[in-house]
């Protein structure tokens, strides 16, 4: 691994990011007026419901989260799409870059972008709403760390199959999250769902995640069995995906995707 | 002469089609090569090949000694590309993007590098332009620079002066002609500009139906098909069935 290449990408979406001034914009807004909205509703139940009452910020504090994972993973396979659009797939793997330094460029690049929306919108959330996601104290790593994971895992899922399949997979791209949301228990308890989708539920690491800081916020205890599950799940999906990014890119070299990507 | 690209008997099938039907060929050190062709001939396929963008059905590659199957990070580091297919990202400056190559080339000293480039293809005043913002003329010089950022022993091109103005056109190729000159770099030359080919080319490849059906020095191929001109072998040749298909 090349620390020079792996800058060098990065390089390429950070001066895209700064010279844009509507592309930070972008990056900040969303997550901001999605957090706003969350505030409002959170502070309405948490005045109408007793299920919300020992934690006014749990559905903020899980809208934060779930803002996080949706937008690593969207922000990783924007920076693969943005390859494609400007029709520079070609130079990028011409250059002599192995995989794993195009992976941990985006990786780290996707971070970096998912930070400036996010940052931001926590700290809106404490002069608006009086709620601090810290109150999650140092599991709020972790769970950071978890949905991370999964969103670069989903990110590298999808990048697979745009690497394999070629632009028209694009669709794909927007729609993974909307997909999993549903099962990901973000704003319910996995009660909630039917069993069957409970099973699917439960093969996920999300779901994990979100009943711990429900957990955390609601009974103030801390099951480390959640996190140890998600981290469990975690590892599993993302040797998948690298795995499958892989055959992807062997596939795409035998069906001739990578010469007449963005064509 | 040390061969640098030793191509023998590639074939590439996409399903039951045959895009390139096992071919061999070799580019010298200091050489210019044409791969001439009608469209759908296989040329793209080739370099394709030879990139390591698309892996041959069977056969082998070697650039400079080293197979490509097992080398490839090492290969690219030492080949380059040039196609008024692929472009560079448009929001980034000319310098941005020269310098992001330099860094996924592990070139040493960047600075010195693109002053260099710069100079040599006039694109000086163009460092701090928007790439996306610059005439083609211009977009092929960047491209050309970024092509010669990591001081490539061999050079891949696919139609250089395609859609070009005369002047530029020129100008590409004289600086081409220079460059090789100077560094002594092999060269692949896909294009359907014949007149470019006869003047750069010390020998061509004449593909058809993934095939290559004639080859030589473009004086003798002219004069072994009774033509005045290489566009008139090329014409022959793409529009013979029965004698070479």
């Amino acid at each position: 691994m090349s620390i020079t290449r792996i800058y060098g990408l990065f390089l390429r979406h950070f001066y895209l990011i700064t010279r844009s001034f509507p592309r930070i914009l972008d990056l900040v807004y969303w997550p901001s007026i999605q957090i706003t909205l969350w505030g409002f509703i959170s502070n309405f139940f948490a005045t109408h419901t007793t299920y919300y009452n020992n934690a006014v910020g749990v559905i903020l504090t899980c809208a934060i989260l779930y803002d996080f994972l949706f937008r690593t993973s969207i922000g990783f396979n924007m920076l693969f799409l943005e390859e494609i659009w400007s029709r520079n797939f070609t130079n990028l793997f011409i250059a002599p870059m192995r995989i794993g330094e195009i992976l941990t460029s985006l990786v780290i690049t996707a971070l970096i972008r998912s930070l400036i929306g996010l940052v931001p919108a926590i700290l809106l959330t404490s002069p608006l709403f009086g709620i601090s996601i810290l109150d999650l104290g140092i599991f709020l790593f972790f769970l950071f760390l978890s949905l991370y994971i999964f969103g670069i895992t989903l990110g590298i899922l999808v990048s697979s199959g745009l690497l394999r399949f070629g632009p028209s997979f694009e669709n794909i791209a927007w729609s993974t999250m909307f997909l999993l949301a549903p099962f990901g228990c973000i704003y319910y308890p996995i009660e909630t769902l039917p069993e069957i989708f409970q099973k699917i539920a439960y093969v996920l690491p999300l779901v994990y995640i979100f009943e711990e800081a429900r957990n955390i916020l609601i009974n103030q205890t801390v099951n480390i069995e959640n996190v140890y599950y998600a981290f469990m799940w975690n590892a599993f999906y993302f040797s998948l995906s690298i795995a499958l990014f892989y055959y992807s890119f062997n596939a795409a070299k035998n069906k001739g995707t990578l010469i007449n990507m963005g064509e | 002469m040390k061969n640098l690209i030793e191509v023998q008997d590639i074939k590439k099938n996409y399903g039951k089609k045959e895009a390139v039907k096992g071919i061999s060929f070799n580019v010298e050190e200091d050489e210019v090569l044409g791969l001439l062709g009608p469209n759908g001939s296989g040329k793209t396929t080739t370099i394709g090949m030879l990139l390591g963008l698309l892996k041959p059905t069977s056969g082998q590659i070697f650039i400079n000694n080293l197979k490509l199957e097992e080398n490839r990070i090492q290969i690219l580091e030492m080949i380059n590309f040039i196609s008024p297919y692929i472009e560079l990202p448009k929001k980034l400056t000319v310098k941005q993007n020269l310098y992001v190559y330099s860094k996924l080339y592990k070139v040493k000293n960047i600075k010195e590098r693109i002053e260099y480039l710069s100079e040599k293809l006039r694109i000086g005043e163009l460092l701090n332009s928007i790439t996306g913002e610059l005439s083609s003329g211009q977009k092929n010089r960047v491209s050309l620079a970024k092509a010669l950022v990591n001081e490539p022993k061999v050079l891949l091109l696919d139609e250089p002066t395609a859609s070009l103005d005369p002047e530029v056109g020129d100008f590409v190729r004289t600086f081409l002609e220079d460059y090789k000159k100077e560094k002594k770099i092999s060269i692949l030359l896909a294009s359907h500009n014949m007149n470019e080919v006869t003047r750069l080319c010390k020998s061509v490849l004449m593909m058809k139906n993934g095939e290559i059906i004639d080859q030589g020095k473009p004086e003798d191929l002219i004069t072994k098909h009774g033509r005045t001109n290489l566009e008139e072998v090329f014409l022959k040749l793409s529009r013979s069935k029965s004698e070479y298909n």
